[in-house]
């Protein structure tokens, strides 16, 4: 069996199950943000709910349009917390203690190897890289946890993908998933699980995995999964999780395999305005593309390493006088770790502001929305119409190197030719 | 039940932020999100006067992007009776057989233009273009998911298990 039918048998109590077959499954985490929350809390009470089925295995994680950007996204979070208090969900991170949801769950320890977990947002797939099946559903499906604990799903076909060879310098698991992607199409997973195997796994760090499980979705996959390995279990003993290894049988067939060699890889760019677009950043380089903004966090690329390679390109340089440069880590945890390794001096001495942990303009929703025209780059994970504001900007997706690169000279730019 | 009504096309890839884009997100009030429908696919839409009734139509991969169920929810409070598309992303999918949004994968879904008249069958899965004196068999749902649709959506399913099971 593939990662995501082992997961799954396990958690359905069956030897084995197959792709295509629908399960009705008890779920051991389910997610919601300041987005879709609202809406589960208000479909939950419109269908009798009363007390929610399991309140311990409820998160509720207002980061989209935190701190509160409005008095209409206040009055959603003012919801969320009256819920939280009212069923006892003590899963509930107030600004101050919270992080950006997909970097915040694994941290806290909220999610582990071998758990079911649903979110109200579609980068749930992130916890894919510890070994969890975890993926994105809408409102209703979490109102249907707090009423019955339970989710319907479909197991999915699984796409292999095999990584072999080392990274040059300055490539990252972002250029991984971004070339990936480009492979695949943005609807070549669609209802499939992507699983990740090689001898590469050794070189990819947790934060790695969780930038390319992350953005599995992007390529319509239904969760991104990593065996569990040595790198797995250390980051679990670091949270005291004791878990068991996973992987596959030798004998396993895949719906479909892709072979990717990192020792050939390029920095990759994504252009508007799909993230399958994709060229090597050398290519976008000789193309002189003018930039406005650039952003670097969000939950594919707002984690230590992610703000240590930014710092490593930005040390010593100044963010061009064109170019607004905001960096937003991922949580609090990885504001205060920036701070004692001095990455903020760093930032700040380059003339980019350091902002505290939100999606914020990955969704245009705030801190760094785009006039009409403009052009950002940005580790963030879509660069769809009007995603980052104005339906006639351009976001360009890359990794934090080439982000921060490109800040630097106010065109696209190579790391390496700084 | 038997769905007729004015085509609307749209294109391939069409994504949740077209659909309803994020800066309408600080409400979940349905009537208001309705407004927005489709705003970066087609300025406007969700406030025309003609779409009450009527059936979109797309290509691949209609409502990619992010989980957030109030796209399907705009497309059903602004008064779209269906929608038909080649192919649905999965979460998207998911979402409109919860709330109850009639959607329909055919094949043939970019025969149909702007205008035309189309008629839906849920139950047989028949697809007709009025117009065009055309006739489709759209993909049946698998059996469990028919269970859903048959109770009117997921949580009309899951309240009617919980009283079965008390």
């Amino acid at each position: 069996m593939t990662l995501a039918q082992k997961i799954l048998a396990r958690k359905a109590g069956k030897s084995r199950v197959e792709p295509g077959e629908f399960l009705l499954l008890d779920v051991d985490v389910a997610l919601a943000n300041d987005i879709t929350a609202p809406l589960a809390i208000q479909k939950f009470k419109e269908y009798g709910g009363e007390k929610v089925h399991d309140p311990d295995r409820i998160v509720l994680v207002p980061d989209h349009f935190v701190p509160n950007k409005d008095i209409e996204s206040a009055m959603q979070v003012k919801l969320l917390r009256e819920f939280a208090e009212e069923q006892g969900i003590k899963h509930f991170y107030e600004v101050g203690r919270m992080g950006i949801e997909h970097v915040l769950l694994p941290e806290e320890g909220l999610v582990k190897s071998g758990d079911l977990v649903v979110g109200a947002d579609s980068h749930t797939c992130t916890y894919g890289a510890l070994g969890a099946f975890a993926t994105g559903v809408g409102s209703t499906d979490i109102a249907g946890v707090y009423l019955t604990g339970r989710v319907w799903l479909r197991v999915p076909e699984s796409i292999k993908v095999q990584l072999v060879g080392s990274f040059k310098d300055f490539v990252t698991a972002k250029d991984v998933i971004l070339k990936l992607i480009s492979i695949l199409g943005v609807d070549g997973a669609n209802y499939r699980a992507l699983e990740f195997f090689g001898p590469a796994l050794r070189e990819i760090s947790m934060d790695g995995r969780f930038t390319i499980s992350n953005m599995a979705i992007e390529a319509g996959g239904k969760a991104g999964l990593f065996p569990v390995d040595e790198v797995t279990m250390a980051y679990e003993k670091e949270r005291n999780i004791e878990v068991e290894t996973l992987s596959v049988d030798e004998d396993t067939v895949y719906w479909k395999e892709v072979h990717l060699d990192l020792s050939q890889l390029e920095p990759q760019v994504a252009y508007p305005f799909l993230p399958s677009n994709t060229k090597d950043v050398t290519e976008a380089e000789r193309e002189g593309i003018k930039v406005d903004q650039v952003v670097i966090g969000s939950c594919t690329n707002g984690r230590i390493e992610d703000l240590r390679l930014a710092a490593q390109v930005l040390k010593g340089r100044k963010v061009a006088p064109h170019v607004r440069c905001i960096v937003i880590p991922g949580s609090q945890n990885v504001v205060k770790r920036a701070l004692k390794e001095g990455l903020v001096d760093i930032f700040l001495e380059s003339e980019c502001v350091f902002s505290t942990p939100t999606c914020g303009p990955c969704l245009g929703g705030h801190m760094g929305v785009l006039a009409e025209g403009e052009v950002a780059v940005s580790t963030t994970n879509r660069n769809f119409v009007g995603r980052m504001g104005h339906p006639k900007s351009k976001v360009f997706l890359a990794s934090p190197a080439v982000a921060a690169a490109s800040a630097v000279r106010g065109y696209i730019a190579d790391p390496r030719r700084l | 039940m038997k769905i007729r009504g004015k085509v609307f096309v749209f294109g391939n890839n069409v994504n949740t932020d077209e659909i309803i884009p994020a800066r309408y997100l600080n409400t979940a009030d349905p009537t208001e999100l309705a407004r927005y429908c489709m705003e970066d696919a087609r300025p406007g839409f969700g406030r025309g006067t003609d779409i009450k009734g009527s059936i979109i139509v797309a290509g691949e991969n209609f409502g990619c992007g992010s989980s957030r169920e109030h796209a399907p929810v705009a497309i059903k409070a602004a008064g779209i009776s269906c929608v038909m598309a080649r192919s649905f992303a999965r979460i998207f999918f998911r979402n409109a057989i919860n709330i109850g949004l009639p959607i329909v994968e055919l094949t043939e879904a970019d025969t149909f233009e702007e205008g035309d008249i189309a008629e839906v069958d849920l139950e047989t899965g028949k697809v007709r273009n009025i117009t065009k004196s055309t006739e489709y068999n759209a993909k049946p749902y698998p059996a469990f998911l028919r269970k859903i649709v048959e109770a009117g959506g997921w949580l009309e399913y899951c309240v009617k298990s919980l009283q079965s099971l008390s």
